[in-house]
């Protein structure tokens, strides 16, 4: 713009370069100033929607994280034909020793080979400070459980020993549940249980459960069957021929899942619930905050009609009218998504616990912040703002000079 | 007299923000209907429990079963008038996504305790002489387009295999808030299928039902249903069946909360947009407040200006969004029935509705009166022009 | 000589302007005998809208009286003084601030409603002032559809349909044509003489000034005594 109307050549011209020119943002920052009250009330509705919007991305970023996290590209989950959780599923020792033998199977530094018969079931226990119960996951390991999970570490206290009544908790079991802290007991299956040793899995699933020796576990329960097979693959790549020999051979009844897999599935009505309401709510409440950042610009146009045609008379361009107060919306877009993102940010602290629909069992995650939902946010609030301010910016600029200078 | 004429008058002074603030609230006055009523769905199933019904568990968990045997001891023990059973089946019906609630149950006992269960009596009949009969709830056989006759096949999930079921009921619920999308069909199919496979799983029950003639004998029945099993190998947990719901909904209850504090976030939201609205109306008007004021009209007036035309937009945007919180529902309530079976806007969500309306139209105008109140009657007719 | 029905004793009043005081009037005295017509005049900044609102009792004194019909109105609170300024006086601005959403009777209507009178006594009172004004047949105009003029006369009747002791004008012409400035000044000067209204106008135009029986020049806040009764 600039480079042209220095073409022009004419003197007259050239005095009135810096109105070809933008209008400086300071102009839309100060005129959002005067007007606190509204400014604020504009804003304030704005961040209260990007907060929404941001709260709502990072629980789903935290639920998949905690999911993900949870299983390992490299390990394989068998369970029963047809049953879609670990729990439902149950494995009978001939099958599972048939699973060992497999020469996909790899072994550890010590020669043994890395699977893990497990047990898994659901025990009700009460939240500490309340009388709520909880359906939580209690997992009977084998010997390499722990060699397949290396996320998992003792925190407190020491391992179970085989053959013995002792179980270890993890962290959101031991602080949250009546009985979970290391020296307690739990009551179940006619015995009791001392919870030994506390450990952490990081973000997993596992942070939510109770693990104990599964031949102990059994014999409680008066269960004969394992629920599911886990081992590592010697050769990650081989996973979908064995996957295909494995569910095709007639001794077995089993169905194979890499366990990063199996843990998305349990998730995805979650997820898919997560993502229904925040989408919706998200699309109602930019309504409600476009609305405001409509109404206040449309009075920002009307209240500065005469100072438009003073503008327009001085020689800026109705493009720079129109740029104007564009900017000042999307300032006001970014000052709302600013304000909401840092409130969101402190949403990391929390986290929520539930019950998974799918598996029946607790589960805690956290809200995750991510750059990418960052940017999304603050975008977010600049489309609001854009779409807001833009049908007023239009008016604006599109005002006759002299009926707008007439009417300031 | 003329003072409703010229709150609508001064309301509909600004037609455009007037217009877009009500759109606002009506917008917004729907999004909270409709989330107190996901709520209120979420505790259908508390609020369609009976006090006659009780519920016995295994105590470790839901998972684990209890011997049938149990049946006739508990039928024994005082105050019980009825004894039904069942397991959760959990089968899948073509896609995993296709989800309700199916059960095995005796049909006899269990829809004798569930008279909310409408079912003809030819049906009934028909269900009872047939092993392979299954029952239906109405919106569930809409829904996937079942007629009487029609055979179903469940995969199942905790009991492997593909199950076949023919249709031989239909019921239809008492109650607004009864379940119409459950599925059930007899137990002694179920626990035949599963002494043939040898699994030693048969003979065993999920969860007994308890019928009690006097609901006010619910607790110490519970009691003396759970020590007749005491340092048995299935130690048992009986509460009453709101108590059993309850404590599932209370299971996620993380997200009902979320959904609370979400519905109340809306409403904020349009306090602010309302808010915005009048205090730029009262701002422009501070010169015409200052008139009313010359000619002697009091403060009290002024607010009651400013208050009534808050309470006229606020109010008009109610209606509006109450108006159309009735379709919406319905139509959202289709499109969850799989999460949520009972979607019904309760009155008190009309009556939350009024109030936070009401609530919006007070808080927008407080700080505008405010303003117009405390200004000198000199400096507001000095605005003027 | 009737008596006095205004009566300012020792009047002083200033503004804040950020930090610094700015003295509007300084140490005011004067009468207003009843039934006169007055007019302040002096430029701009001299005081005299200012003196105007106290006298109408919009605006407070820093110090001194005004008494007026025996009411020291400056020892009202603020709802006294509301009741007050609805019973005794009737206002007519510049810019003569009709309710825009308002039709020309109901604005005339408007001050009537502080009052116990029935609707159908208002509406007699409101068609008598829009006849003294001369305006019966625009009753139902809103204010958009009416000439300056003529809303200016629709503010005249609203300030004399409670039938006031005194009117205050504040530069009524100021906005005004020639001819439509003259109508005003007429139909006030009628009020006058057959109503007996007593009339304080500040206007800076002498051809206004000139319609009233007696001026006051301000000049920075003091009361210039050599153009007193200048007719």
């Amino acid at each position: 713009m600039r480079e042209k109307s220095r073409g022009n050549a004419s003197d007259r011209n050239a005095c009135r370069l810096p109105g070809f020119g933008v209008i400086p943002v300071s102009y839309s920052f100060r005129n959002l100033w005067t007007r606190r009250l509204t400014t604020v009330l504009t804003a304030g509705g704005m961040a209260l929607v990007v907060f929404v919007f941001a709260a709502i991305l990072m629980l789903a970023e935290g639920l998949k994280k905690t999911l993900v996290e949870t299983g390992s590209w490299n390990n394989v989950l068998a369970i029963r034909k047809g049953a879609v959780t670990e729990v439902q599923s149950g494995i009978d020792r001939a099958q599972a020793a048939l699973i060992e033998t497999q020469p996909e199977v790899s072994s550890g530094p010590d020669g043994k080979r890395l699977l893990a018969k497990e047990v898994v079931v659901l025990i009700s226990l009460l939240k500490r400070g309340t009388d709520k119960p909880a359906n939580v996951v209690i997992r009977g390991i084998g010997e390499q459980s722990l060699a397949l999970r290396p996320q998992v570490k003792l925190l407190e206290g020491r391992l179970p020993r085989p053959g013995s009544s002792e179980v270890i908790a993890g962290t959101s079991i031991a602080g949250r549940f009546q009985g979970g802290g290391i020296g307690e007991t739990l009551r179940f299956g006619m015995r009791d249980w001392m919870i030994v040793g506390i450990f952490d899995a990081g973000k997993t699933g596992f942070n939510s459960e109770i693990w104990g020796d599964a031949d102990q576990l059994m014999q409680a329960f008066r269960r004969t069957a394992y629920s599911s097979v886990i081992f590592a693959l010697r050769d990650s790549a081989a996973f979908d021929l064995m996957k295909q020999r494995l569910e095709n051979d007639p001794r077995l009844t089993v169905e194979m899942k890499r366990e990063s897999e199996y843990y998305k599935e349990q998730s995805e009505m979650m997820a898919k619930f997560l993502t229904i309401l925040g989408l919706s709510l998200t699309v109602i409440f930019s309504f409600g905050a476009i609305i405001g950042a409509m109404i206040t610009m449309y009075a920002a146009v009307a209240n500065r009609t005469g100072e438009i045609g003073t503008l327009r008379a001085l020689g800026f361009r109705r493009s720079s009218i129109l740029g104007a107060f564009l900017m000042e919306s999307l300032l006001l877009g970014l000052v709302g998504g600013c304000i909401g993102l840092f409130l969101a940010s402190f949403m990391q602290l929390v986290t929520i616990s539930t019950m998974n629909w799918q598996t029946f069992s607790e589960l805690a995650f956290s809200f995750a912040l991510t750059p990418e939902i960052t940017l999304l946010s603050i975008a977010f609030s600049l489309v609001m703002g854009f779409v807001g301010g833009f049908l007023p910016a239009v008016r604006a600029s599109r005002m006759n000079i002299v009926e707008a200078l007439r009417a300031g | 007299m003329h003072i409703i004429k010229l709150l609508i008058r001064n309301a509909f002074r600004h037609k455009l923000r007037t217009g877009l603030t009500i759109l606002g609230i009506t917008v917004a006055i729907l999004a909270f209907g409709l989330l107190r009523t996901v709520i209120d769905a979420w505790y259908a199933g508390v609020e369609a429990s009976s006090a006659n019904r009780l519920v016995t568990r295994n105590a470790i968990s839901l998972v684990f079963p209890l011997p049938l045997s149990y049946k006739e001891k508990i039928r024994q023990i005082e105050g019980v008038s009825q004894v039904s059973w069942g397991n959760w089946f959990g089968g899948i019906y073509i896609e995993e996504k296709n989800f309700f609630p199916n059960f095995a149950v005796d049909p006899r006992t269990y829809l004798e305790m569930y008279p909310e269960f409408r079912l003809p009596p030819d049906q009934m009949s028909a269900v009872l002489r047939d092993r392979k009969a299954a029952v239906a709830g109405r919106k569930l056989a809409e829904k996937y387009g079942w007629k009487i006759g029609d055979s179903v096949t469940l995969k199942g999930t905790i009991f492997p295999g593909n199950w076949e079921f023919v249709l031989k009921g239909i019921y239809t619920g008492r109650d607004k808030g009864t379940d119409e999308t459950q599925f059930f069909f007899h137990w002694d199919y179920l626990n035949e299928g599963l002494r043939k496979a040898a699994s030693g799983r048969s003979d065993t029950v999920g969860f007994y039902m308890i019928g009690i003639a006097n609901p006010s004998l619910a607790a110490p029945i519970s009691v003396a249903v759970d020590s007749t099993f005491r340092n048995s190998l299935a130690e048992t947990l009986t509460e009453t069946e709101r108590a059993f719901n309850l404590s599932f909904v209370a299971m996620t209850d993380a997200i009902v909360m979320a959904i609370q504090a979400v519905s109340f976030v809306v409403i904020i939201i349009i306090l602010a947009v309302t808010a915005n609205t009048m205090a730029m109306t009262a701002r422009e008007r501070i010169g015409e407040y200052a008139v009313f004021k010359t000619l002697g009209f009091r403060t009290y007036h002024i607010a009651g200006l400013i208050f009534g035309e808050s309470y006229v937009i606020t109010m008009t945007g109610t209606a509006l969004g109450i108006l159309l919180t009735f379709p919406a529902a319905e139509a959202f309530g289709d499109a969850m029935s799989q999460y949520l079976p009972v979607f019904i806007v309760d009155r008190e969500t009309i009556l939350m509705d009024c109030a936070a309306g009401l609530l919006v139209g007070t808080l927008a105008a407080v700080i505008p009166t405010w303003r117009a109140v405390t200004i000198r009657i000199a400096d507001g007719l000095r605005r003027i022009g | 000589m009737p008596p006095p029905i205004v009566s300012i004793e020792h009047v002083c009043k200033s503004y804040r302007r950020g930090s610094q005081i700015v003295p509007v009037l300084e140490d005011i005295t004067f009468d207003i005998p009843e039934g006169e017509f007055l007019a302040l005049m002096g430029p701009s900044g001299s005081g005299k809208s200012t003196l105007l609102n106290l006298i109408a009792g919009i605006d407070a004194v820093d110090a001194g009286t005004i008494r007026i019909g025996g009411v020291d109105i400056t020892q009202l609170a603020e709802t006294d003084l509301a009741q007050w300024r609805a019973l005794h006086v009737g206002f007519i601005f510049q810019f003569y601030n009709l309710i825009p959403v308002l039709t020309a009777f109901e604005n005339v209507e408007l001050p009537l409603l502080l009052t116990s009178l029935s609707k159908k006594e208002r509406q007699e009172h409101v068609s008598l002032a829009l006849e003294v004004v001369n305006l019966s047949d625009r009753m139902d105009h809103y204010p958009s559809q009416l000439s300056g003029g003529q809303q200016q006369r629709v503010a005249i009747a609203r300030a004399v349909v409670t039938d006031p002791s005194i009117l205050v004008a504040d530069e009524p012409t100021g906005d005004l044509d020639r001819k439509s400035a003259e109508d005003i000044l007429e139909l006030m000067e009628r009020l006058n003489r057959e109503s007996g209204k007593t009339i304080i106008l500040v206007t800076h135009d002498p051809r206004a000034a000139k319609r009233a029986r007696s001026v006051l020049h301000l000049e920075k806040g003091v009361l210039n005594a050599h153009h007193q009764a200048a007719h």
